[in-house]
């Protein structure tokens, strides 16, 4: 078994494209959270467990829960996203293969973009999924739940976007999960507020198109800038 | 010769020195002109009497520590573009006193609303985006001294405050919304219907005070910063002017 | 010869890789200063020196991940800006750390290397690379289950691959990959840089080894810098 030659060809000579550089990443992100279907499992159950404490706390008064029932899923939620956000990179800061993505001939916004989006997809979109579920325990009516859930689908990727940034910049750095924290949550406020206020807003019978709204721009002007921040981060960090 | 050799921290050292009289004797002379035109001058206020006389130092903290956050960014986005080293040490000789001011102004804010609010805090849209511009400070600070590397410090912290300017407005449109939303549990400043001529000036006075005390005490906490980190080229720079060897080394003076 | 697949470089530039006045400080400390060197086509380029002396720093600065406090790289006379496009398909770096993941197998990494690398390589290239670097029979255990050694013999087998395409990754950068690696798996690593040297490619090598090698050799000494240095 020999090499045939030019059995190898950079895909530049084959039509490069720039933006398989966000499939690549993306699908290795995918496969790499199949493997460790557990850690997956554990944030669910965390973010359960979280919205679980309150009712314990606060007790069964089910008029209370249901007026705290926003804040409190959606700061579960926050935290929840929170925990899984060294997930994005810094596993991959531990066995060098960041540094890998770093060199690869892709645009490093684009890889980085990549495993954003999968990093949501395993833990954005489970924490929405399961969302009616919890609302149901706190007694919100269908068309709260269906708001709930819209405005998670919008507020989860801002989470994980903007949390990539503080996780890119606390890289390797000692105390780092607190530190984390510290960064990511005040900027995740206005998120929390727009989220909470939609279904806030729906249980008074307010028009929620607003703030759907307002978290769908936050979420394209992130989309759209978050990348390029994470990749100037990730290239300050490995330096 | 440009201003740009004082971009070099070993050539900014002096001129800081050099400065920093002045601007501690401005921030004295316009303290002292402030707090006597608020304290002795200004009119007894006929709704609020003496309280209201804590905005001649909570309104320009509250200014500065706005002001000073956007500073940052400024000269974060020189590090980050520029490759400056000064620009990031200039962030950190900023950010404690950006952070005490916010302090401050949330301190006096509470004392102010107690007598005028009764109560310390309230859930206020300029309140609460205050208190997230502290936790902004705080990480900021946090970050730079979890790095242990200086540079990947600078580097990093420059970005984090950029990203957080930009976070500003959205944060505090968003706390405003949020405000507007829950009307009922908020209470209204009841703002002085019209501001007598000579407060405004004593105020003014005062933000000038607390302007040109932060310049100088961030000068002189960034030429500590620039002594730490750059003591050897300093010295060295030192030595070249007086002509003396470095130690150890065999080079016989001319 | 095994590796009779490699293709050949373009060696027209005088001087593929120079270093001029490369300076990089770590705290106060300036870890290297005033370097300069220059590497020819099919020319090595050996590091050699303590634990900490700077190898590793420098291979960093060629990859393009650090960014020297003073000075410049150039390659083929082209000067380069951390990771840039040009840098980032010329160089192929393989660290301390084997960049495997654990929950991949040996196959697995290969491919999402080469995948990063935007290389199009056929399934039978890369078992034939395997084969080579004699992971065959341990191409489908979870990497976390490979020995030191046999983990390196999946970046041998990147190497391995990168030999038989003509643009790009010509500039390999290895810290100390003869680690862990047992004598023939230092013949194989020995071989592979003989090929890649032999069409044209540079190499930088940190590493306490000697290497028979018969391409002309660079020698830089991080414990006495500036005799070293040319």
């Amino acid at each position: 078994m020999s090499t045939a030659p030019h059995s190898v060809q950079p895909y530049e000579s084959a039509g490069f494209a720039a933006e398989r550089g966000f499939l690549v990443a993306f699908a290795r992100d995918a496969r790499l959270a199949v493997r460790s279907k557990g850690e997956v499992v554990q944030a669910l159950a965390f973010f359960v467990v979280i919205v679980s404490l309150f009712p314990l706390a606060i007790g069964p008064e089910s008029a209370l829960l249901k007026r705290i029932a926003p804040g409190v899923v959606w700061v579960a939620a926050l935290l929840s996203v929170l925990l899984t956000l060294p997930r994005i990179l810094a596993n991959d800061h531990a066995d060098g293969t960041l540094e890998q993505l770093a060199l690869s001939v892709y645009p490093l916004p684009l890889i980085v973009a990549g495993k954003i989006v999968a990093h949501w997809l395993i833990t954005g979109l489970p924490l929405a999924l399961l969302s009616p579920v919890l609302g149901l325990q706190f007694g919100l009516e269908s068309r709260e739940l269906a708001v709930m859930f819209a405005s998670l689908m919008l507020g989860t990727p801002v989470l994980s976007l903007v949390g990539s940034i503080g996780a890119a910049l606390t890289l390797g750095v000692r105390g780092g999960s607190i530190l984390l924290a510290l960064l990511v949550l005040p900027l995740y406020i206005p998120v929390l507020i727009f989220g909470a206020g939609a279904v806030e807003q729906s249980m008074a019978g307010i028009d929620v198109s607003a703030n759907l709204s307002l978290l769908g721009a936050i979420l394209l002007l992130g989309g759209l800038v978050v990348p390029f921040a994470v990749a100037v981060a990730v290239k300050i960090s490995l330096d | 010769m440009s201003i740009f050799k004082y971009s070099s921290p070993a050539m900014f050292f002096p001129l800081a020195g050099k400065l920093l009289p002045w601007f501690s004797a401005l921030a004295v002379l316009f303290g002292a002109i402030g707090l006597y035109l608020g304290l002795f001058v200004a009119p007894e206020d006929f709704q609020q009497g003496e309280v209201y006389r804590i905005i001649f130092i909570h309104v320009p903290a509250a200014w500065m520590a706005m002001f000073i956050y956007l500073v940052m960014a400024m000269y974060g986005v020189m590090a980050l573009t520029l490759n400056t080293r000064l620009s990031a040490m200039m962030m950190e000789a900023l950010a404690p006193t950006g952070a005490i001011f916010t302090a401050l102004a949330l301190w006096t804010g509470a004392l102010w609303g107690r007598p005028t609010w009764g109560t310390y805090w309230a859930w206020d849209a300029r309140m609460t985006s205050t208190l997230i511009l502290l936790f902004l400070y705080v990480g900021y600070i946090a970050l730079i001294n979890a790095i242990e590397d200086k540079k990947r410090a600078d580097k990093a912290g420059a970005l984090l405050v950029i990203v957080g300017s930009v976070n500003v407005p959205i944060i505090y449109f968003s706390v405003k919304w949020w405000n507007t939303l829950h009307q009922g549990l908020s209470v209204s400043a009841t703002a002085p219907s019209k501001m007598a001529s000579i407060m405004l000036w004593a105020m003014l006075t005062m933000a000038i005070a607390c302007w040109m005390y932060a310049i100088a005490i961030s000068l002189v906490r960034v030429r500590a910063i620039i002594c730490e980190r750059e003591r050897d080229r300093i010295l060295g720079q030192e030595r070249i002017r007086r002509r003396e060897p470095a130690p150890g080394s065999a080079v016989a003076s001319l | 010869m095994i590796w009779e697949g490699a293709t050949a470089l373009d060696r027209s530039a005088a001087s593929m890789l120079l270093a001029c006045d490369l300076r990089l400080e770590r705290g106060s400390r300036a870890i290297i200063s005033d370097l300069s060197f220059s590497v020819e086509a099919g020319q090595a380029l050996v590091l050699r020196g303590s634990n900490g002396s700077g190898k590793t720093s420098l291979l960093r600065i060629l990859a393009g991940l650090t960014l020297p406090d003073a000075g410049y790289v150039a390659w083929r006379g082209e000067t380069l800006t951390a990771l840039s496009a040009t840098w980032r398909s010329a160089a192929l770096y393989l660290g301390h750390t084997n960049a495997l993941k654990e929950d991949f197998s040996a196959t697995e990494n290969l491919r999402d290397a080469l995948l990063i690398d935007g290389l199009n390589v056929t399934q039978m290239a890369q078992l034939s690379a395997l084969e080579k670097v004699g992971l065959l029979d341990r191409r489908n255990v979870m990497a976390r289950r490979l020995s030191q050694g046999q983990k390196r013999r999946v970046g041998l087998a990147r190497l391995a691959l990168s030999l038989t395409h003509q643009s790009c990754k010509s500039l390999w950068l290895l810290d100390e990959p003869t680690n862990a690696l047992d004598e023939q798996g230092v013949s194989l690593f020995t071989g592979l840089i003989s090929a890649h040297l032999d069409r044209g490619g540079v190499a930088c090598i940190a590493t306490h080894l000697s290497l028979n090698l018969a391409s002309p050799v660079k020698e830089l000494n991080f414990d006495a810098m500036g005799e070293a240095t040319q």
